[in-house]
């Protein structure tokens, strides 16, 4: 059983597309082997920025012999046919069998193919993985048409055995395969020749490459949190910089540097920014001051001078960019201690949509709803709505215009430098939360109030334009925003009906000046004269007072009607969009998605608090014994209702009398209803969900013995009517509850 | 950098990479004598990164970044300042050796430094180019742009140009550990008359920086622009044959008028009269006339299409 080893060697690979690059590597190999015929033990994939490796243990050295049998024609078919048929199987007439069959006699073609060794498929894979490499971005390089992730220079390629390694021959684009790599590219560039794959491995490292990209990464840890403890300090964890950093590196070596005292007031996100964005720096934070002090760059290379001149020329790029960080937020303090005027009137000129607005318009929306949700979630209407105005003025700001990831973060320093309270401020911070399933939720009721309103806003504005997320394209983020809006809700444990808050923002968008004019300028693009005419006539006529006085007329009187048709139309599209997400969150906390669909069927269903702590009750019900027969019973007297009122065309849903019962069973199953009835409606008047579910589960019992001891369709009249209107019960009862019908199994 | 192979100034440091290229077999070219953003618009680069002839060319080209002056006082920003361009079609398999051959001979020392190819794919939506390669780094600083150009104004480059671009200004301080630009000597400080940085450019950093932002007429800038653009499309519309019969496509010329629309809108920029949406349309038409005349040169002989 050989060991195959192949390495392609180039000039550097991004970091980024190294991970993935190991494992298609190792697939495209293995499977294109399995399926030429060859087994395998084990493969393992590695890379560095100049090489990608791929071990193969336990190859099979030759791909088994298969055998085919082929049926062709009768014996005394015409000669064409039986020529045919020599022709495709490549024999001839005296290597055929003439055998019985049904029908006569038949020739048979018994085909043979030689396995073949591994040497000849692994260079048939290897060519075909090459040339059809799967590299997000691939180019041509010199004067040749073989395309990869940057100019590929060597391909070492050997089947390894007892008796020793061979070399794989195969030639691509002149580049001829060999049993040669080099080490690193200044500590020891020179070439040198492997026998396997652990040859390989030991004498890279000695040629100061280490090939696991595992092995460095841990190496860096060990070393970067060994330095940062010789001064009592700790490294911020940082797993996205540390893959980065060791796929930059083949040899790394970790240097501490101490950040300037001047550079020290800085805010440490600040800090920790500029120095992973610009520099690729780990953060070493003093926990006794709670700031960061200082860094660790990883080189890719031992010096005689154990680094000091890397070190030194890191410190010093490090200085100007922090200079320039220190200088932005010099002038963003000062201007955020004027009171950030000129930033809020910088906004007006920032487009957010062209049908939605500027930034500026999108802020007065916000600050406005924020002002209607605050006192819904317990908070003061003045300060969640002077938190929604100044919360995105830091996108003015210098930092964030140099470093994006910072906006909130630096709005929070700058409210703060403004004199604004702490709630006020905090929300600046955290009104884009949550950004992500797993990120954390607000919870200070100022800041939820402008989360939602910043959400709502976002939300309302794009369904109002017609600019929903399709398939996989959601460029707008909408589906975050929405599963932020449901997080928020149910974190906040309020009755928040969802179309409380939608319906006046999505009115004020569609009757809104912006998005009016768009459909006028849409509208007068579709009259059929020429272009530049087209747009003169829109630009003229919306730039005429007489059109906005138009607009704002139709807004007003004439269209009220159909406006707010269109308006609750949209509301109801955004709640049932809403209400997928909310399935898809619940689905990942494990319930069912019958039990949301049977739960989302009840009015009442924009009040997401109310729909998940019935889901999660009907839920918990369902798990027990009697949960599951209730369902059962529930479901039986739906059908047996259901059928009976399409055949007597009428509804059975009053005036069942206990004074018609005939047998014990049915006079129990009277008794249970009046006792579970108000019990049931007390308890989801009370939305205690859990009691809801006991008191019906009571009837579990009442209503499994009254289908085994009655009939229901009965010879007699006015017992069968009876008897279907106590059914009718049953399904009320249930109805309070959810739309069992809707449950599974 | 305490090695006695130190350069001692900046204009050492260009004489050494002007020395260095030459060596390499590079021809060593005069800046261009038009006002351009970077030295990739020298039709050294552009026009000649197109076609299948053999190429090598190195030379120094001042750029200008209207928006990026400071008054001379930001110690790294300049509205005006210097690249160096190497360009070599086909690119030749040692070019990263090559690469570091030339930071040798400027003083840096791979075995000392730590040198790093950072993944930096560059792209220019004014030409219609765009490439494959890094930024390379020394000691965490980016020095140099190192691209393999893919397409150049719409058409692919067949073969592939390799494109090393150093900021010179920015190199040369760390070379000679100087903090601000101004400060730096841009003669051999013990000559008779030892001139710094500053003393040939911060006059010209303050004029130009108020006359960049302030000053500018904008009027006529946008009227330069239509002219541009209007001559680029009359040359490249012209007919092919002269008057005497000969065919001359004018692809140069035209190219020129391209050069100058694309300076013109960076002055605009920097004035801050074009808004958001307009930079686009701005950038658009620009691409448009560089397409056009990468299309014309595509024909001509030097391009290795002479009819």
């Amino acid at each position: 059983m050989p060991d195959l080893l192949i390495e392609l060697f180039s000039e550097e690979i991004p970091a980024r597309m190294q991970a993935r690059a190991r494992e298609d590597l190792k697939k495209l190999m293995t499977d294109g082997l399995v399926e030429a015929g060859l087994t395998y033990g084990s493969a393992g994939a590695f890379s560095t920025p100049r090489r990608l490796t791929l071990t193969i243990e336990g190859l099979s050295a030759n791909s088994p012999t298969t055998r085919e049998e082929r049926k062709g024609p009768r014996t005394d078919a015409p000669d064409a046919a039986l020529e045919g048929f020599l022709r495709s199987t490549g024999l001839s007439k005296d290597q055929l069998e003439a055998r019985d069959d049904k029908k006569g006699q038949v020739w048979f073609a018994t085909l043979t193919k030689p396995g073949r060794a591994a040497a000849e498929i692994v260079a048939e894979v290897l060519d075909r993985t090459i040339r059809d490499f799967p590299w997000a971005k691939s180019m041509r390089w010199g004067a040749g048409n073989l395309r990869w992730v940057r100019p590929l220079h060597s391909i070492l390629c050997i089947l390894t055995d007892e008796a020793g390694a061979n070399v794989v021959p195969l030639e691509i684009e002149g580049i001829a395969t060999g049993n040669t790599t080099r080490g690193h590219r200044f500590m020891a560039p020179d070439a040198f020749t492997v026998s396997g794959f652990d040859d390989y491995a030991a004498k890279l490292r000695r040629a100061r490459v280490m090939l696991d990209p595992a092995e460095r990464e841990a190496a860096i840890r060990q070393e970067a949190e060994s330095l940062a403890f010789a001064r009592g300090w700790e490294i911020v964890p940082d797993d996205g910089l540390m893959a980065e950093v060791a796929g930059l590196v083949e040899w790394p070596v970790p240097l501490m540097g101490v950040i300037e005292d001047r550079f020290l007031d800085l805010p440490p996100e600040v800090l920790q920014t500029s120095m992973k964005e610009h520099q690729k720096f780990f953060s070493a934070r003093n926990p006794k001051t709670g700031r960061i002090e200082g860094f660790v760059t990883i080189a890719n290379i031992d010096t005689p001078d154990d680094g000091a001149t890397i070190l030194a020329g890191n410190q010093r790029v490090l200085a100007a960019r922090l200079s320039d960080a220190a200088f932005f937020y010099e002038n963003d303090l000062r201007e955020a201690k004027a009171g950030m005027d000129h930033w809020a009137e910088g906004l007006k000129s920032v487009t957010f949509h062209n049908k939605l607005g500027s930034q500026a318009d999108r802020i007065a929306r916000i600050a406005a709803l924020a002002r209607e949700i605050a006192p819904l979630v317990g908070a003061d209407p003045n300060q969640a709505e002077e938190a929604a105005r100044i919360a995105k003025l830091d996108l003015r700001s210098a930092m964030v215009g140099e470093f994006p990831e910072l906006q909130g973060t630096m709005g929070r320093y700058y409210a703060l430098a403004a004199g604004k309270p702490e709630a006020v401020a905090d929300a600046a911070r955290d009104h884009y939360s949550p950004l992500g399933p797993s990120d954390e939720v607000p919870t200070a009721p100022v800041s939820v109030a402008v989360a939602l309103a910043d959400k709502i806003d976002t939300l309302t504005g794009f369904w109002a334009i017609d600019e929903k997320p399709t398939g996989s394209k959601d460029p707008f983020a909408l589906r975050r925003a929405a599963l932020g809006v449901i997080r928020l809700v149910l974190q906040s444990e309020k009755s928040l009906p969802v179309s409380d808050m939608t319906l006046k923002p999505i009115i004020d968008h569609v009757v809104s000046k912006s998005v009016r004019e768009n459909e006028f300028l849409s509208y007068a693009k579709s009259i059929p004269v020429p272009d530049d005419l087209k747009l003169k006539i829109a630009k003229f006529s919306l730039e005429a007072e007489s059109l906005s006085k138009a607009l704002d007329q139709l807004a007003s009187d004439r269209d009220e009607g159909i406006l707010s048709d269109r308006a609750i139309k949209i509301s109801m599209d955004l709640l049932s969009f809403l209400h997928d997400r909310l399935k898809v969150y619940l689905r990942d906390q494990g319930i069912r998605h019958d039990i949301i669909d049977a739960v989302l069927a009840q009015p009442g269903n924009d009040d997401l608090v109310l729909v998940v702590s019935r889901a999660t009750a009907l839920n918990d019900m369902l798990k027990t014994e009697d949960g599951k027969n209730l369902t059962q019973g529930l479901k039986r007297a739906g059908n047996i209702l259901g059928q009976a009122e399409e055949k007597d065309g009428v509804e059975y849903s009053f005036g069942a009398d206990v004074k018609f019962a005939e047998t014990d069973e049915e006079r129990a199953l009277f008794a249970a209803l009046d006792t579970a009835e108000p019990a049931i409606r007390q308890a989801v008047a009370a939305e205690d969900f859990p009691a809801a579910m006991s008191a019906i589960a009571a009837l579990r019992g009442p209503i499994d013995a009254f289908f085994e001891a009655v009939q229901v369709n009965t010879d007699s009249q006015v017992l069968r009517r009876n008897r279907l209107n106590l059914l009718s019960r049953i399904r009320e009862a249930g109805r309070q509850i959810a739309d069992f019908t809707r449950i599974e199994g | 950098m305490t090695s006695p192979n130190r350069p001692r100034s900046f204009q050492e440091i260009i004489l050494r990479l002007q020395n260095y290229w030459a060596a390499q077999g590079c021809a060593v070219l005069q800046p261009y004598d038009m006002e351009v953003g970077a030295g990739t618009f020298h039709p050294a680069t552009t026009l000649r990164a197109l076609g299948g002839k053999s190429w090598a060319a190195a030379y120094v080209q001042p750029s200008r970044r209207p928006t990026d002056g400071r008054y001379g006082e930001n110690p790294n920003r300049l509205q005006h300042y210097y690249q160096y361009q190497v360009i070599i079609k086909p690119s030749p398999p040692d070019l990263q050796e090559l690469y570091l051959g030339s930071l040798k001979a400027i003083g840096l020392d791979p075995m000392i430094h730590d040198v790093r190819f950072v993944e930096d794919d560059w792209e220019s939506p004014t030409l219609g180019a765009w490439g494959l390669g890094w930024e390379v780094w020394c000691d965490g600083m980016e020095v140099s742009q190192f691209t393999y150009f893919q397409q150049v104004g719409g058409h692919d480059c067949r073969p592939v140009s390799g494109e090393l671009t150093y900021g010179l200004e920015r190199l040369a301080m760390y070379v000679l550990g100087v903090e601000h630009v101004m400060d730096m000597p841009f003669n051999d400080p013990d000559s008779p008359i030892p001139l710094s940085y500053g003393d040939i450019f911060r006059q010209t950093e303050r004029e130009y920086s108020r006359w960049n932002f302030d000053q500018a007429d904008t009027e006529m800038l946008f009227q330069h622009f239509k002219d541009a653009e209007a001559e680029c499309a009359r040359i490249l519309a012209a007919d092919e044959t002269d008057s005497a019969g000969r065919r001359i496509p004018m692809a140069h010329p035209a190219y020129d008028q391209c050069i100058k629309a694309s300076h013109i809108f960076n002055l605009l920029d920097a004035r801050g009269v074009i808004s958001v949406t307009e930079r686009q349309a701005y950038i658009g038409r620009v691409r448009t006339l560089a397409k056009a005349c990468a299309d014309l040169f595509m024909t001509t002989e030097a391009a290795g299409n002479a009819a």
